[in-house]
């Protein structure tokens, strides 16, 4: 269980959180989406305790971060964004360390190397100098550094990055069924990450929540979540843009538009108008209209919605913030212009 | 888990690093040779005719002076170079283990080297009759004078995530504190200064506690200051950690 309220974090002048709030509840993934810069990593330093908070507070497990640092700390298992662990040990050594400062000692020390060399398969390479490795097993001692003490909960900052598309399946299938027993939070850049593994998602941007829900919740508030896709055999005789017009007409949609017409086939989009349907279904009464007049329905489906739509409509790219700085700028040159 | 299991770990896996590279060995090497050369050259071990390390420990402020910066330059800029610290500081221990537990093996590893120094005790036994307890004293005012210099240095490692740099830093310092007291640099200083401005600033010296050390005087008030210039080091590097998290 982690519950974080009001937190923010300023660096000097610049705010890099902004009051961030949510829960995460035990047995639940949360994923963190968000760009670059957002405030991802900033947030997750906090909740483990390496960033002290500018205000608000972190609960790990009913323990504040700040007031209590050390039983909070216990109850984590944290793997930083680099990945990073000391060059000059060998696994075996490092993990061993790990458990020891975890206050684990004798033979469960032994066990726990065990069960996390398995989990995140480093038998291999267990005697081997780590700066000897190759990124993808660097990833992954330090992974399973923050594994070793089988903690309650987990926060994991680019679990999968710089690893090959085996073992991001992998780990994925570890948080997954780790996180029917644990409370999780990750990070990520890969929006299918979300949709596989989490139980919500969380997108921040510039240091604000802009998002929060289930991955099908986000998926829907897409721009085309929703639009029904129709694929018709053309016929002879039979007008493109009347066909259009007729499906815009159809009680419930918006308008519509094509997305392919060749001389064997149309493509058709229909956009709901969420007003008028009221969560009932536009596939259902279209598909019986096109059977009835007769229009050689080949397809019809209706689209659910992608995530990075959802995840580029709310966030700021940075061209996008540039342009908008260029502008303040030349508005600025124009009013002082004026005066 | 208690506290002295933290810093027992934290001061295991130092001192481990410090023998996994062949460093340590060519510093054991370099500190063993240059005491040597000092004792018997400078130091005119043969010439004084006297049963005593006086020629041995005398040198020992000005071989700390390169020697112990570079023992304790990796200890915390080591540790932020590679981004472990982040690792560290989200263990549950509080910082203050892991900073004692890291001076704790770097003074360890100095410890090491200054008992392989054990060849001049037997010399000077089989050459003549010293006083084996002024030479004990010695080696104990030594040691801590060394962590003295090694908790200076742990704090100018917390400074900078380059070793270079925190090395020539703890040289400086370490160097002001042998100067204010070396008599040259005090009889200079008569000349233009206040007598008792230069004997105050003499008083925070290595060379001002060190003098009674080497002649085997092992003075409580000079224990008590070694204790606390190592005390105020790595007081110091808690309080640089801490304000380079926030």
């Amino acid at each position: 269980m982690i519950e974080v309220n009001q937190l923010s974090k300023a660096f000097g002048a610049k705010v890099a959180v902004n009051q961030l709030s949510f829960t995460v509840r035990q047995g639940e993934v949360l994923g963190f989406l968000g760009p670059n810069g957002a405030g991802k990593s900033t947030t997750m330093r906090m909740i483990t305790g390496f960033l002290p908070p500018t205000a608000g507070s972190v609960k790990v497990c009913g323990f504040d971060i700040v007031e209590d640092p050390i039983a909070a700390k216990r109850k984590i298992g944290y793997l930083p964004e680099a990945a990073p662990s000391y060059a000059d040990m060998t696994v075996l050594s490092f993990l061993k360390f790990s458990a020891e400062l975890r206050g684990l000692s004798g033979s469960d020390i032994k066990k726990a190397v065990r069960r996390v060399v398995d989990l995140t398969f480093l038998d291999s390479v267990l005697g081997q100098d780590i700066e000897t490795l190759s990124k993808g097993y660097k990833h992954r001692t330090c992974l399973a550094q923050s594994l070793i003490h089988d903690p309650e909960v987990l926060i994991l900052d680019e679990p999968t990055d710089g690893l090959d598309p085996n073992q991001k399946h992998e780990v994925r299938q570890l948080i997954k069924r780790m996180g029917e027993t644990k409370t999780i939070i990750f990070s990520t850049h890969i929006l299918e990450e979300v949709e596989a593994v989490c139980d919500r998602a969380i997108i921040i941007d510039r240091g604000n929540i802009v998002a929060n829900g289930t991955p099908a919740e986000l998926k829907s508030s897409a721009d085309l979540a929703g639009s029904v896709v129709m694929t018709l055999r053309a016929r002879e005789g039979s007008d493109i843009q009347t066909i259009q017009q007729q499906v815009a007409a159809r009680p419930g949609v918006l308008r519509s538009e094509i997305i392919m017409a060749d001389g064997a086939r149309l493509v058709l989009r229909a956009r709901p108008d969420r007003m008028k349907l009221q969560g009932g279904s536009l596939s259902g009464p279209l598909a019986e209209w096109a059977v009835q007049h007769d229009l050689g329905l080949e397809d019809i489906r209706v689209e659910e919605g992608r995530l990075d739509d959802v995840f580029r409509a709310l966030t700021v790219t940075d061209a996008a913030s540039q342009q908008a700085k260029n502008q303040a700028r030349a508005e600025a040159a124009a009013e002082g212009a004026q005066a | 888990m208690s506290a002295f299991t933290g810093i027992k770990t934290i001061a295991k896996r130092e001192l481990a690093a410090y023998f996994d590279a062949p460093i340590a060995y060519v510093f054991i090497v370099i500190f063993l040779l240059l005491a040597g050369f000092f004792t018997f050259t400078f130091g005119q071990f043969f010439e004084r005719g006297e049963a005593s390390l006086v020629s041995f420990f005398s040198w020992h402020p000005w071989l700390y002076l390169f020697l112990v910066p570079a023992v304790g330059m990796r200890l915390w800029a080591e540790e932020r170079r590679l981004g472990t610290m982040e690792l560290l500081m989200t263990m549950p221990i509080a910082p203050w283990q892991a900073i004692v537990g890291k001076f704790l093996a770097s003074w360890i590893f100095i410890a090491i080297a200054l008992l392989l120094t054990f060849p001049a005790v037997i010399t000077v036994n089989w050459l003549g009759n010293p006083d084996n307890g002024v030479i004990v004293a010695g080696y104990i005012g030594s040691l801590f004078m060394a962590g003295a210099y090694l908790a200076i240095a742990s704090m100018t490692s917390a400074l900078s995530r380059n070793q270079v740099v925190s090395f020539v830093l703890a040289v400086m310092i370490c160097l002001a504190l042998v100067m204010v007291g070396f008599d040259p640099v005090t009889t200079l200083a008569s000349r233009w200064a206040s007598p008792n401005l230069v004997e105050a600033l003499a008083s925070f010296s290595v060379m001002t506690h060190f003098d009674g050390v080497v002649k085997g005087v092992l003075d409580f008030k000079d224990v008590v200051y070694f204790a606390s210039v190592i005390g105020f080091g790595l007081f110091t590097t808690g309080v640089i950690i801490r304000s380079q998290r926030a």
